[in-house]
């Protein structure tokens, strides 16, 4: 019987990712471990485990490909005994798919404490033949299951190139019909050259890839609208990477789903700089003859977060539709800035952890994130989340709540300013922070609760070494 | 002051009823006007009793011909009187369930003639004054003349028999449709102008009836709308039946004698010559009902005797709407139905789509019987596709020959490069009943590869749409 391997769920909310690499051609062995290609998700890099022997038979998905909904088909491995050469897909694994991804294949940000890490995901053996599934017949496999299209809108649109995931359907129920896959043509943004590529490498059970309709972020203007501003020539059209679709995604539906509000307070940070020195000059060498840690600013804004939070139960929540969950451990998420866009990785334990831990722990999520091997389980979950925009001298800003967290903390740059102390003018360090709040969750009072918790650790740091 | 209407539709044929129902069934509170008959001329002038009278030619034409069958049928005649009383009565029992369906749905029947006098503004309901109809008895449970208010008016008031300057009908020699379906007695001869559904079917009936019958049609082919094959077999058809044709040809002075006219007919050669008949049918088309509703005042457009519509029943005067023959071609009960749905589901706000033309069926119920869907053969080409050109003959078919009806010809038209269905043509019995095959294959964007794979039950005539499809792509199997 042979094996269908199936585009893996990396993450509970992934629904579709993209095909990077294969590491592995059609005819090589494969033994249960071996890494057999490597998927791009909505932030990471990710490696398929083979989890079955046998031998790849063949590859439906080439790589390259971007935009494959979980569950669809990417390889077939040939059981031992079987030959490759005559394998066929156990059956498209269209008619399997489910708009969910499948939870088993993915850790859960709860129980990723007992998750082997690794950037390892295996896929789903799916031996007998899905009941409805059309080897070679209708082809096309979406996100959220069959594309439904006219008989005579799937022959122009294999006739004419015209990737049926990205066209819009007019007709009953939604159902793609001949003047949409023209009118697709027509405005020419729909050329999926990927799935003919796709074809040719496997003429069988081979789905398409799909493609995400242009803008995966909720609908603003179209396509044609936006250009229709601009002079033709006078731009370039960069196509949309997956982080990009994700950011545009989740920081609209965040604006659009929770109320935020904005509360904006001055720090002093000189007491924080004197410790900062303190304890960096304390710290002791390693075997490089290199300082154990180097604490920076942005992990004492990390510590006193966790540490509020836990001060400020109530507002250690996140809204969850129908209730809220409360949280005893604070997770702090922290933006990082990338090329192309940013991750926020959390730290876990954000209130127990030393200062040098965060520390560490951050130089490590910065750079795996900046090589994009930050593994999902790392990026997910969080309550609040900090970003630190002072190093580009901006003294004040206000940020977009992640979701599913209930604040973001925009920090501002440490500058030197006068201010009124004592009735005299003096010159302090001051950094202004701006807690964006989600009202479902945080009432202003809880959100002033919380800030000033933060305020008091930051002016008085002392309290974070104990 | 009576009551605010959501929806005031004027004209209760088959678009304007049909509007109603739908209407009240979105909720709305629904008033159809009319000023003679409840199902309009569909239902009481035309489709359905002139089917009526096709029947009973039918059977007479069967009890003709019943020895072919090993039958016996001796002293075969007719009684012109009981053909039109049954036809009537067709009608009368059509026209008394649309009373029903209007009733049961609670839809107000107006009786009388309406005129808008305006259409909503902001809060400002639209107003109708309908005056006493003289045309007909109101039927039981209707509202009378007044003034009557609505948010949303629609025209449904179809169209009427277009009558040529010097050949305008007379009751007596001349005919509409109107005497035509009610002869006094059969005439001996006939001489029917215009040769599209109306003319065809009434020759074909006429004929069979035994008078003599000659058609006149201006075009080069008869039944000028249908594929020229398709027109060709017919033409054939009916000269074999005794029908004399003449196309290309135009009359051009009519003179009515005591109990005749005498018409001259130009041909297309420029010969002319003259043809006396008992009676004169003219069918040369019909006109849209546009007069005194007050469109002038509200200053709604027209086009070529027609209401302009934007394909959803909206007209340049929001809150006025106009569905059906009204709104222009094609002049087809089914089309105004089909309309009128799209133009209240459009005021509901429900998602709807302009109709597609090209997707209307049209049935002529001669003998034989012919129907099409979509382009014809040389439409096609003109529109600059390649065919591929499928064609299967009833001669072919186990039922066909089992009824007797070994005559006719399936022929389907596809896009040789997207295999897309462009259209269906028909001759022979019972066509008119397998063309929604076609047009539900054509809604459904079907391509021959789903046309081929569809299991048609045997024996029936519907295998002919099947082995037709197949011979467009040489597979056909009994040819």
């Amino acid at each position: 019987m042979p094996i269908n391997v199936l585009m893996p769920a990396l993450s509970p909310t992934m629904e579709k990712g993209n095909l990077a690499k294969w590491l592995k051609k059609e005819g090589d062995a494969v033994k249960s471990g071996d890494v057999l290609a490597e998927i791009e998700t909505d932030k990471a890099t990710m490696e398929v485990e083979a989890i079955d022997e046998g031998v790849l038979a063949k590859i439906v998905v080439p790589e390259g490909t971007a935009d494959v909904p979980v569950n669809d088909l990417i390889a077939v491995i040939a059981a031992e005994g079987e030959d490759p050469s005559s394998v066929q897909a156990a059956g498209g694994a269209n008619g399997k798919a489910s708009p969910e991804p499948k939870p088993a294949a993915a850790p859960s940000p709860a129980d990723q404490n007992t998750t082997p890490g690794g950037g390892h995901m295996s896929y789903e053996r799916v031996n007998a033949a899905p009941e409805g599934a059309q080897p070679g017949g209708t082809p096309q496999g979406g996100a959220g299951g069959r594309v439904f299209a006219s008989p005579l809108a799937r022959r122009i649109a294999k006739q004419d190139g015209v990737d049926l995931a990205a066209v819009e359907g007019t007709g009953p129920h939604g159902r793609i019909i001949a003047r949409d896959v023209q009118a697709a043509k027509a405005s020419g943004t729909t050329k999926a050259p990927a799935a003919q590529a796709a074809a040719e490498v496997s003429k069988a059970a081979a789905p398409a890839p799909k493609a995400a309709p242009a803008g995966a972020a909720p609908a603003g203007l179209t396509v044609d609208q936006v250009k229709g501003f601009y002079a033709k020539g006078s731009y370039e059209e960069v196509p949309l990477d997956g982080m990009r679709k994700t950011i545009a995604k989740r920081l609209t539906e965040a604006m659009q789903v929770a109320p935020h509000f904005y509360l904006t307070v001055d720090c002093e940070l000189d007491a924080l700089m004197k410790l900062r020195e303190t304890l960096n000059a304390s710290a002791g060498k390693d075997k490089d003859g290199k300082p154990a840690f180097k604490l920076s600013v942005n992990d004492f804004v990390i510590k006193a977060m966790g540490l509020a939070l836990t001060r400020v139960p109530a507002a250690n929540a996140v809204w969850a539709e129908d209730r809220v969950l409360r949280f005893k451990q604070a997770e702090v998420g922290v933006a990082v800035a990338i090329d192309g866009g940013l991750f926020t990785p959390v730290i876990r334990r954000a209130d127990e952890k030393t200062l040098s831990t965060i520390s560490k722990e951050m130089k490590d999520f910065a750079a795996r994130a900046r090589a994009k091997k930050l593994k999902p389980e790392e990026y997910q979950g969080g309550v609040t989340s900090v970003s630190n925009l002072g190093m580009f001298g901006i003294k004040h800003f206000t940020a977009v709540i992640n979701p599913p967290q209930s604040s973001i903390l925009a920090v501002g740059a440490g500058e030197k300013r006068v201010v009124v102390k004592d009735g005299a003018p003096a010159v302090v360090q001051v950094m202004t922070c701006t807690l964006s709040c989600d009202h479902r969750v945080l009432d202003g009072a809880l959100g002033a609760e919380l800030v000033s918790a933060f305020k008091g650790l930051i002016e008085n740091p002392m309290g974070m070494l104990v | 002051m009576s009551d605010i209407y959501d929806v005031l539709i004027i004209g209760a044929g088959p678009g304007g009823y049909v509007t109603a129902i739908r209407a009240a069934q979105l909720g709305f509170k629904t008033a159809v006007v009319d000023r003679e008959h409840l199902g309009g001329i569909c239902l009481n002038w035309g489709c359905i009793p002139t089917k009526a009278l096709l029947r009973s030619a039918e059977i007479y034409h069967y009890m003709q011909h019943a020895s072919d069958y090993g039958l016996s049928a001796k002293e075969i005649s007719f009684d012109t009187s009981a053909i039109v009383k049954r036809s009537r009565g067709v009608s009368g029992r059509l026209n008394g369930g649309v009373g029903m369906l209007l009733k049961k749905n609670k839809v107000d029947v107006i009786w009388g003639e309406a005129a808008v006098d305006s259409v909503a503004k902001g809060n400002q309901p639209g107003q109708v004054t309908v005056t006493e109809s003289k045309r007909a008895e109101a039927p039981k449970g209707a509202k009378g003349a007044g003034t009557y208010q609505a948010k949303h008016i629609i025209v449904a008031t179809g169209a009427r028999p277009r009558a040529i300057p010097g050949i305008e009908p007379d009751k007596k020699q001349i005919w509409t449709y109107y005497e035509a379906m009610v002869p006094e007695a059969m005439p001996k001869s006939l001489l029917v102008m215009g040769s599209g559904a109306i003319g065809i079917e009434f020759a074909s009936f006429y004929r069979t009836m035994g008078a003599e019958v000659t058609v006149v049609e201006l075009l080069p082919q008869i039944l000028p709308v249908e594929d020229a094959e398709i027109a060709g077999l017919a033409r054939k058809r009916f000269e074999k039946q005794g029908i004399k044709i003449l196309t290309g040809a135009k009359v051009t002075k009519v003179e009515k004698g005591a109990n005749s006219v005498t018409a001259t007919i130009e041909g297309g050669d420029g010969k002319t010559q003259q043809i006396t008949a008992e009676k004169l049918i003219s069918a040369v088309g019909v006109v849209g009902n546009i007069e005194n509703l007050g469109l002038e005042t509200l200053g709604v457009k027209i086009d070529r005797g027609t209401i302009v519509t934007d394909g959803l029943g909206r007209t340049n005067v929001p809150g006025l709407y106009a569905i059906g023959d009204v709104a222009g071609p094609p002049m087809l009960a089914h089309k105004a139905e089909h309309e009128g749905v799209i133009c209240i589901e459009t005021i509901k706000g429900l998602h709807t789509h302009p109709m597609d033309k090209a997707k209307i069926p049209g049935c002529t119920y001669c003998q034989p019987q012919i129907a099409s869907v979509g382009l014809t053969e040389a439409k096609a080409k003109e529109q600059g596709f390649a065919v591929k050109v499928g064609r299967f003959p009833f001669a072919g078919n186990g039922k066909a020959i089992a009824l007797g009806e070994p005559d006719g010809l399936i022929k389907t038209v596809f896009d040789a490069k997207t295999g897309q269905l462009l259209g269906a043509h028909m001759i022979g019995a019972e066509v008119t009943e397998l063309i929604q095959g076609y047009v539900v294959a054509m809604n459904l964007e079907s391509t021959e590869e789903e046309l081929m794979h569809t299991v048609f039950p045997h024996p029936t005539l519907s295998e002919m749409m099947h082995e037709s499809v197949l011979d467009a792509y040489g597979k056909v199997i009994h040819t």
